[in-house]
C-alpha cells in the first residue's frame, strides 16, 4: 500500500465538490442546494450543542469544595422555543426539499424515451429504434425518460451526477426522467442489494454535446455488423430476435435442439433423411424451418424470412460456430 | 470476609452498604441460574448473551472492513461478504441493540429503580430469556447453514427462494426473538403500572422508566407486526403462495411496508431506552436536578407514538406515489423534534453543575456528541430531494450507525458503567474505563464520519468492491473499526476485572437520588426489606458525600452518623 493512501483526498476530483460529484442535471443544483442548506443549518446546531456542553465540561467541572448550584428545574418560555424554533426550522426544510422533489418526480410532457431492463447483474437500456445497449446514451439539453423493468429481484437505478435515483421493480414499471446539462461520461449503478454482483451493476451514462451527436452515435451502434464482430452480432440476434427462448446454449435441448456442438453434427430428420449441419443447413433452418424436422422435436418454429438479412444470418452461423 | 455494615436499627436511615448475602451468592450452582426467577439474574444472562453477540457481530464487522480496505479481494469474495454482512446487521439489530438497554438493563434496575421486589411476571421474565436464547439458536443454525446473504432487512423477491434453510431459520429466529421483546415490553409495563412505591406518582419516576415504558409500548404494538411477516415470508418461501413474489402474483413493495412497519418503530426500542440512560447519568454525574422533566417525559411518549407514522420514509424510491412520499416526509420531521428537545435539557442539566468525568459520564457525553450528528443527518435524510440522491448509501449506513451504534450502544456502554457498582458490586478502574471510552469515541468517529463522504459522492451501500476513488475514505474507515473494536475490548477486561480485583462498591457510589442507589450494593436478593418511600428521584441535595464509606449517603444521617459510630462502618481497602 502506498503511503498516499493516508492522506484521504478531501476532494472528491478536480470538478467535484467536497461532497458531491460534478453536477450533470437540470435538478442537480437544487438538490445541492437543498442539502447545503440543511448543512448550514445542522452545523450550526451542531456546534451549538458542541460547544455548550464543551463550555460547560469545562466551567463547571467537579472541583473539591465547590458544589452544584441549584438553578430552576424547567422555564416553560426556554423549553418551547427550543421547541418551536426547531419545528420552524424542519418545516422550511421540509418545503424546500418538497418542491425541489416535485421537480424531479415530475415526468415532463415530452420526452426521448428509452427503455430500461434490469436483471442480476446488467442493465439493458433499449433505445426508440430497438437497439438494445448495456450503457445508456443520451443527448446533452433534452428530457430523458426511463421506463423500467426487472426481470428477477429488486435493482436501483442510480445516477450520482444526475441526484436521482428510482427503484426498478419486478412485476411494475417505475419511471425516472432527467435532462443532463453537461456532455461527458458519469457512473450508472445500482443502488439496491441484488446478490452477488451488486457491487458491479455499474454501467456508463453517455452524454453527447448535440442531439446530432447522439443520432449519429445511434446510428453507428444500430448498424451492428460494422461495430461487432459476427459472432458478436450474433449473439445479439440470438438473444434479442427470440432464438432464446427454444434454443439453449448448454447442450440442454428446450422446445428446439441447443445450439451448443451442433455445428458440424449428423442431424437426422423425422423424414429418415439425414444432413450434417453446415452453413447452408442453418440458413435452410432459419428461413424455412418447416422444411426438415430434427428427429424428437415438434415443427413449431416460426420462419425469420423478411426479418433477418443475409447478413444478419451469416452473423448467427458464425455464432452457432462458436458454440463448441 | 469483608466488614459488613447492617444497620439493625431500624429507625436508622443510614443506608446498608455492604451484605453478607447479596443476590449474587445468596444461591449457588448452575440451576440457581438457570432456574433462577430473580430479575436481576436474568438481566446478568442478558447481559452475557448480549456482550457474546456484540462480539460475534463485532467480528463479522472487523472482517467486513477488512474485505474493503482495497477494492480487490483481501479475504473472502463477494458471496461470503454478503453473507457476513447480514448476519453482522440481524445479529447487532436484533440480539444485540434491541435486548441491550431494556432486557439486560431494564431487568435489573427497573425494580429496584421501582423499590420493587421483582418484576410483575418473574416466570414470564425467564421464559422471555429462553426465548431470546432460543431465537438466538436459529440465528447460529442460519449461520452453520450458510447461505443467509438477503441483508437485515429480508427484501422481497430477493429473499423469496425455494427452500433456503438458512433464510427460514432465521426468520424464525426473528419471530421467536420478537415474542421474547413483547413479553419483556409487557411485563414493563404492568410492572412499572401496578408496583410503584407509595409516593412514587407518574412524574416522580426516573426518566428512565419512562424510557422504557415508552419503548415498551412499542415493543408490544409493533413487534407483532414483524413476527407476522416473518411468517408470510416463511409461507411465502415454503408453499409459495403469491404475498410477496411478483413472479407468483406477489406484491415485493407490500413486505417492504410491512418490513418498515415494525422496523422504523423498532429504532426507537433501540434509541429511547439510550435517551433514558443519559437522563440519569447526565443528572447524577453533575449533581442537578434534571432540567424540564416533563418535556422529557412527554418527548419519550411522542416518539413512542410518532414513531408509528413514518415508516414510509424509508422506501421515497421504492415506487411508491409521490403523495404518500410527501406526506411521510413530513411526519418523519415531527419525531426530530422531540429528540432536539431531550439534548437540550440535557445540555441545560449540566448548566452550573458540579461534572465528575466518571467513565459513565465520558459515554454520556459522547452520547451527546454522537447523537447530535445522528439526529441532526436524520433530517438530510427524512427531506425528500436529498434522500433521493442519498438512499440506499454509505450516507445512510453512517446515519444509523451514528445512532444505533454510536448512540443506542453508546448509551447501553454508559448505563452498564453507572450501575456496574450496583450490579456487581465492585468499582471498576476509572482510569482504564476513561482509556476505552475515549478509545470507542475516537474510533466511532474515524469509522463512520468518512462514510458520509463516501455517501454523498457516490458509494452505494451493499457493495462488495468499489471504484478506485472510494479507497482512501474506506482506509481511514476500516482504521477507525479497528480502534473501535480494541478499545471495545479493553472496555469488557476492565469491566471484567473489576469482578476479581476491584474495590468494594458502597451503596451509592455517584451520589444518585433514585431509589436503585438506597439498597447495598449488589442488592440483596429481595432488593428491599421493606418498601421505600419514594421523593423526587432528582434532588440530588438529598445525598451528601461520606468520606469514610467513599460513597453517598442520605444528607439526613450524615449528621446523626458522623463520628458517632452506630453504624459506621469501616471502609473496604
Ligand atoms: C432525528 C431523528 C431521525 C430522523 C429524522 C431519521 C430519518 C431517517 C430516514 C429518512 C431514513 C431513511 C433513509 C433511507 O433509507 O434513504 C433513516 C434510516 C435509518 N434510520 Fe433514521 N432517523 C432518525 C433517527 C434515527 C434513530 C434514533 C435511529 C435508531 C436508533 C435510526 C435508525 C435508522 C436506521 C436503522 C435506518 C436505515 C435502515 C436500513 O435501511 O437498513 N434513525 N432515518
Ligand atoms: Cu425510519
Amino acid at each position: 500500500m502506498q503511503m498516499k493512501l493516508f492522506i484521504p483526498n478531501l476532494l472528491a476530483n478536480d470538478e467535484a465538490g467536497f461532497w458531491f460529484p460534478p453536477q450533470g442535471s437540470t435538478v442537480a443544483e437544487s438538490v445541492d442546494s437543498v442539502y447545503f442548506f440543511i448543512l448550514y443549518v445542522c452545523t450550526f446546531f451542531f456546534v451549538l450543542i458542541v460547544g455548550l456542553m464543551v463550555l460547560f465540561m469545562i466551567k463547571y467541572r467537579h472541583r473539591p469544595g465547590v458544589e452544584a448550584q441549584k438553578t430552576a428545574t424547567h422555564n416553560l418560555t426556554l423549553e418551547l422555543s427550543w421547541s418551536v424554533i426547531p419545528t420552524l426550522l424542519t418545516i422550511v426544510m421540509f418545503w424546500v426539499g418538497f418542491t425541489s422533489y416535485l421537480d424531479m418526480r415530475t415526468p415532463p410532457s415530452s420526452a426521448y424515451e428509452i427503455d430500461v431492463v434490469a436483471k442480476k447483474w446488467v442493465w439493458a437500456f433499449k433505445y426508440p429504434n430497438g437497439w438494445i445497449e448495456s450503457e445508456l446514451h443520451v443527448p446533452k439539453g433534452e428530457n430523458v425518460t426511463l421506463t423500467m423493468a426487472s426481470d428477477d429481484v429488486l435493482h436501483s437505478l442510480w445516477v450520482p451526477a444526475f441526484r436521482t435515483k428510482m427503484d426498478v421493480v419486478p412485476g411494475r414499471y417505475t419511471q425516472l426522467w432527467f435532462n443532463a446539462t453537461k456532455a461527458g461520461e458519469y457512473h450508472l449503478m445500482c443502488a439496491e442489494y441484488c446478490g452477488q454482483k451488486h457491487s458491479q451493476m455499474i454501467t456508463k451514462v453517455v452524454v453527447h454535446e448535440t442531439r446530432g451527436d447522439f443520432d449519429k452515435w445511434l446510428k453507428i451502434a444500430s448498424d451492428i455488423h460494422k461495430n461487432k464482430t459476427p459472432v458478436e452480432a450474433g449473439e445479439y440476434f440470438y438473444k434479442t430476435r427470440g432464438c432464446i427462448q427454444c434454443h439453449t446454449l448448454d447442450g440442454i435441448p428446450k422446445n428446439g435442439p441447443s445450439f451448443k456442438g451442433l455445428f458440424g453434427k449428423e442431424r437426422k430428420f423425422t423424414d429418415g433423411s439425414s444432413v450434417v449441419a453446415d452453413a447452408n443447413y442453418i440458413r435452410t433452418s432459419i428461413l424455412e424451418p418447416q422444411a426438415k424436422i430434427v428427429n424428437g422435436f415438434r415443427p413449431i418454429m416460426p420462419t425469420f424470412k423478411g426479418q433477418l438479412t443475409d447478413e444478419d444470418i451469416t452473423a448467427i452461423i458464425a455464432f452457432i460456430k462458436s458454440q463448441k | 470476609m469483608a466488614t459488613v455494615v447492617d444497620s439493625s436499627d431500624p429507625k436508622s436511615n443510614y443506608p446498608i452498604q455492604y451484605r453478607e448475602l447479596n443476590y449474587l451468592n445468596c444461591s449457588k450452582g448452575w440451576k440457581s441460574w438457570f432456574f433462577t426467577l430473580d430479575h436481576k439474574r436474568i438481566g446478568i444472562m442478558y447481559l452475557m448473551g448480549v456482550t457474546v453477540s456484540f462480539f460475534l457481530g463485532g467480528l463479522f464487522a472487523m472482517l467486513l472492513r477488512t474485505e474493503l480496505l482495497s477494492p480487490a479481494k483481501i479475504l473472502m469474495g463477494p458471496d461470503t461478504y454478503n453473507q457476513m454482512f447480514t448476519l453482522h446487521g440481524a445479529i447487532m439489530t436484533f440480539l444485540v441493540i434491541i435486548p441491550g438497554v431494556p432486557a439486560a438493563i431494564g431487568n435489573i434496575i427497573l425494580p429496584v429503580m421501582l423499590g420493587a421486589k421483582d418484576v410483575a411476571f418473574p416466570r414470564m421474565n425467564l421464559g422471555s430469556f429462553y426465548l431470546w436464547m432460543f431465537g438466538a439458536t436459529f440465528f447460529l443454525a442460519a449461520l452453520v447453514i450458510g447461505g443467509l446473504d438477503t441483508g437485515w432487512t429480508f427484501y422481497t423477491p430477493y429473499s423469496v427462494r425455494e427452500n433456503n434453510a438458512s433464510i427460514i431459520a432465521a426468520l424464525l429466529g426473528v419471530f421467536v426473538l420478537g415474542f421474547s421483546s413483547i413479553f419483556t415490553g409487557l411485563n414493563f409495563i404492568v410492572t412499572i403500572h401496578t408496583m410503584r412505591p407509595p409516593g412514587m406518582t407518574w412524574f416522580k419516576m426516573p426518566l428512565f422508566l419512562w424510557a422504557l415504558y415508552a419503548t415498551a409500548l412499542i415493543q408490544i404494538l409493533a413487534t407483532p407486526v414483524l413476527g407476522i411477516t416473518g411468517l408470510l415470508l416463511i409461507v411465502e418461501n415454503v408453499f409459495r403462495i403469491g404475498i410477496f413474489d411478483p413472479s407468483l402474483g406477489g406484491d415485493p413493495v407490500l413486505f417492504q411496508h410491512f418490513f418498515w412497519f415494525y422496523s422504523h418503530p423498532a429504532v426507537y426500542v433501540m434509541i429511547l431506552p439510550a435517551m433514558g440512560v443519559i437522563s440519569e447519568v447526565i443528572a447524577v454525574h453533575s449533581r442537578k436536578h434534571i432540567f424540564g422533566y416533563r418535556f422529557i417525559a412527554y418527548s419519550s411518549i411522542a416518539i413512542a407514538i410518532f414513531g408509528f407514522l413514518v415508516w414510509g420514509h424509508h422506501m421515497f424510491v421504492s415506487g411508491q406515489s409521490k403523495v404518500v412520499a410527501v406526506i411521510f416526509s413530513a411526519i418523519t420531521f415531527s419525531v426530530s423534534i422531540p429528540s432536539a428537545i431531550k439534548v437540550f435539557n440535557w445540555l441545560t442539566t449540566m448548566y452550573k453543575g458540579s461534572i465528575r468525568f466518571t467513565t459513565a459520564m465520558c459515554y454520556g457525553l459522547s452520547f451527546l456528541f454522537i447523537f447530535a450528528i445522528g439526529g441532526l443527518t436524520g433530517l438530510f435524510l427524512a427531506t425528500l430531494a436529498t434522500d433521493v440522491h442519498l438512499h440506499d448509501t454509505y450516507f445512510v449506513v453512517a446515519h444509523f450507525h451514528y445512532v444505533m451504534m454510536g448512540s443506542s450502544l453508546m448509551g447501553l456502554f454508559a448505563a452498564v458503567h453507572h450501575w456496574w457498582p450496583k450490579i456487581s458490586g465492585k468499582m471498576f478502574s476509572e482510569f482504564w474505563g476513561r482509556i476505552a471510552c475515549l478509545g470507542v469515541f475516537l474510533g466511532f468517529n474515524l469509522t463512520f464520519f468518512p462514510q458520509f463522504m463516501l455517501g454523498t459522492r457516490g458509494m452505494p451501500r451493499r457493495y462488495y468492491t468499489y471504484l478506485p476513488e472510494f479507497q482512501e475514505l474506506h482506509v481511514l474507515s476500516s482504521m477507525g473499526a479497528y480502534l473501535l473494536g480494541i478499545s471495545s475490548a479493553l472496555m469488557v477486561a476492565t469491566l471484567v476485572y473489576s469482578i476479581y480485583r476491584g474495590k468494594k462498591a458502597p451503596a451509592n457510589p455517584w451520589g444518585g437520588a433514585s431509589l436503585e442507589w438506597q439498597c447495598s450494593s449488589p442488592p440483596p436478593h429481595n432488593n428491599f426489606d421493606h418498601p421505600p418511600l419514594a421523593g423526587d428521584p432528582y434532588v440530588m441535595e438529598s445525598v451528601v458525600y461520606n468520606e469514610e464509606i467513599g460513597g453517598f449517603v442520605p444528607a439526613e444521617c450524615q449528621g446523626d452518623n458522623n463520628g458517632s459510630g452506630t453504624a459506621a462502618g469501616e471502609k473496604e481497602v
